[in-house]
């Protein structure tokens, strides 16, 4: 096989992803936060129980007038949004779905790679809050900084204790080296890893720069139309991503029964799994208060993922 | 994490918040599909009110009681020879009888004030329509009503009779045996000898009982009897 066709059909395949995944998680999401406040959620698109829902709102959002404020910083508005989706279809290339080089493109530095392109995100919430011209925007823009960049410290410190304890980057490699008995050892790792990577992607509890009910709708507000859906999809890729990469660093990825043959599908169970944990959360819980969350973060959270460092670093050494 | 409150085991409000959701979901769900699968609507729901024309005397009652006047109603006088009878008698033709349900407020006070029985309550309650004025119904439009008014419920085998049973028993038993009749009923002696039974009078207690009533009750919840 050539080696443009394999790169064309990794690429395919990853943008397929990318585009698939989030429409099923997102569908999971309606209806099982209906059902969990005992309401039946979409029932008509599509005839079966709404399963076409997100194809009819992305139909109604491309009717959308696509507005931007007279006042806002046009060429940074636009493209915030693309800045907001971009980086997830990046780290949906590095990660492996099953053994054996399933994998859209295996880098050395895999891990670093991810929570590099992870860190962008920031900027795109940055750009849409500074370039809307909207207060309620920018409140929602500086909230956002904060919370990411504080959040990003106990992300990167969880990983780099997984990262210790398999001795290397690579996050095929990491999964070749995680043992089951890992899931009590790094326990407390891959909580923090969850936790944070909620904030990341701002994910109830964690939405404070959205928070609809003070911000109306936070760095979004000003958006409408094509650029909000793309903001809307860069969340629901999000959740596929940190539910991805939990999956991978923590819960041993595709391993399990017949992993050899099985392997991408408990990957992919492992994934939808973690997406269901990520939408119960947002059901069951309130929104965390600014003060709050910053305690979280630091009070807990980074103390934590330091001494999980020192446990793994001992583990290690002992054996 | 340090807010206040009540202090158990760390976490256990987590836990508990994610159980009821669970919970939540694996239970069907209240949601009532409407369009498409009928309400299952209480008894003696206050849908739309039924007239039955044949009924109605044009005591106006109903239109006189009606706290936002949507009841319109026109009549005129009939003459009815009556064979043998001395002079003609004279009869109330309905001409009109107009609800406006855009005004209505769903007191049921007409309901209640009817003597006649004439106007009843259904269930139904799909008659939404585009221009308000639509919503005035006529007599006929009120008439086709009637076919959705449910049975009366059953009469409680443990009360008393009802006012209709107590005086077909004391008619049919013959102008002689009225007293009797009276005293099945536990009619209260004392009042006055005209009014019919009323059910919440024991033997005991009628004088205390009667000026507790206020005076317009006794008006609108007896009917006064039809002439002949």
């Amino acid at each position: 096989m050539p080696v443009w066709l394999e790169l064309v059909i990794r690429v395919v395949a990853v943008v397929v992803g990318f585009l698939v995944l989030p429409l099923l998680v997102g569908q999971a999401e309606h209806k099982v936060m209906a059902h969990m406040q005992g309401r039946l959620g979409p029932m008509y698109a599509g005839a079966y129980h709404g399963w076409a829902q997100l194809v009819a709102d992305g139909v109604k959002f491309v009717q959308k007038e696509d507005i931007t404020p007279r006042d806002a910083d046009r060429g940074v508005f636009r493209l915030a949004p693309i800045v907001a989706l971009f980086p997830y279809l990046l780290i949906l290339l590095a990660i492996p779905l099953g053994p054996g080089g399933l994998v859209a493109q295996p880098l050395d530095i895999g891990l670093f790679f991810v929570l590099a392109v992870l860190g962008v995100g920031v900027l795109a919430v940055l750009m849409s809050a500074w370039a809307s011209g909207n207060k309620y925007s920018l409140l929602g823009g500086l909230r956002g900084a904060a919370q990411l960049l504080g959040y990003e410290l106990p992300l990167v410190l969880a990983a780099a204790s997984v990262a210790m304890a398999a001795g290397t980057l690579s996050l095929p490699g990491i999964v070749e080296a995680w043992k089951p008995w890992w899931l009590l050892w790094q326990a407390p790792a891959a909580i923090i890893f969850f936790v944070a990577g909620l904030a990341e992607i701002r994910r109830p509890p964690f939405d404070m720069p959205i928070a609809d009910s003070e911000l109306v709708f936070g760095y979004l507000t000003e958006y409408t139309g094509l650029r909000f859906a793309f903001f809307l999809l860069a969340e629901y890729v999000g959740i596929i991503v940190i539910a991805a990469l939990t999956t991978v660093l923590f819960l041993g990825g595709w391993h399990g029964p017949f992993a050899a043959h099985l392997g991408w599908l408990w990957t992919l169970v492992k994934i939808f799994a973690l997406s269901f944990v990520i939408i119960w959360f947002r059901v069951a819980y309130p929104r965390l208060r600014e003060d709050q969350l910053q305690r979280l973060c630091w009070l807990v959270l980074v103390p934590v993922a330091l001494a999980q460092l020192i446990l793994t670093a001992a583990v290690k050494l002992a054996m | 994490m340090t807010d206040d409150g009540e202090r158990g085991t760390p976490g256990k409000g987590l836990v508990q918040g994610l159980a009821v959701t669970l919970k939540t979901m694996t239970r069907r769900s209240t949601t009532r599909q409407y369009p498409d699968v009928e309400p299952e609507l209480p008894p003696r729901s206050r849908g739309v009110i039924a007239l039955l024309e044949e009924n109605c005397t044009v005591c106006m009652l109903c239109a006189r009681e009606c706290p936002d006047w949507c009841i319109y109603i026109d009549s005129h006088k009939e003459e009815v020879i009556v064979p043998g009878a001395a002079r003609a008698r004279q009869r109330n033709v309905l001409d009109r009888f107009d609800i406006d349900f855009a005004l209505c407020m769903y007191c049921g006070i007409c309901i209640e004030v009817c003597p006649f029985d004439a106007l009843h309550w259904t269930p139904e309650f799909e008659y939404a329509e585009t221009d308000v004025l639509d919503l005035l119904h006529d007599k006929n439009r009120l008439g086709e009503w009637m076919r959705t008014v449910p049975p009366p419920p059953a009469h409680d085998v443990l009360g008393e009779p009802s006012k209709e049973e107590a005086s077909a028993t004391r008619k049919a038993s013959g102008p002689g045996a009225a007293k009797q009749a009276r005293a099945n009923v536990r009619r209260p002696p004392s009042t006055t000898a005209e009014r019919p039974p009323r059910a919440e009078q024991k033997p005991g207690e009628p004088a205390v009982d009667a000026p507790q009533a206020p005076p317009g009750i006794d008006s609108e919840t007896e009917p006064p009897e039809p002439e002949k």
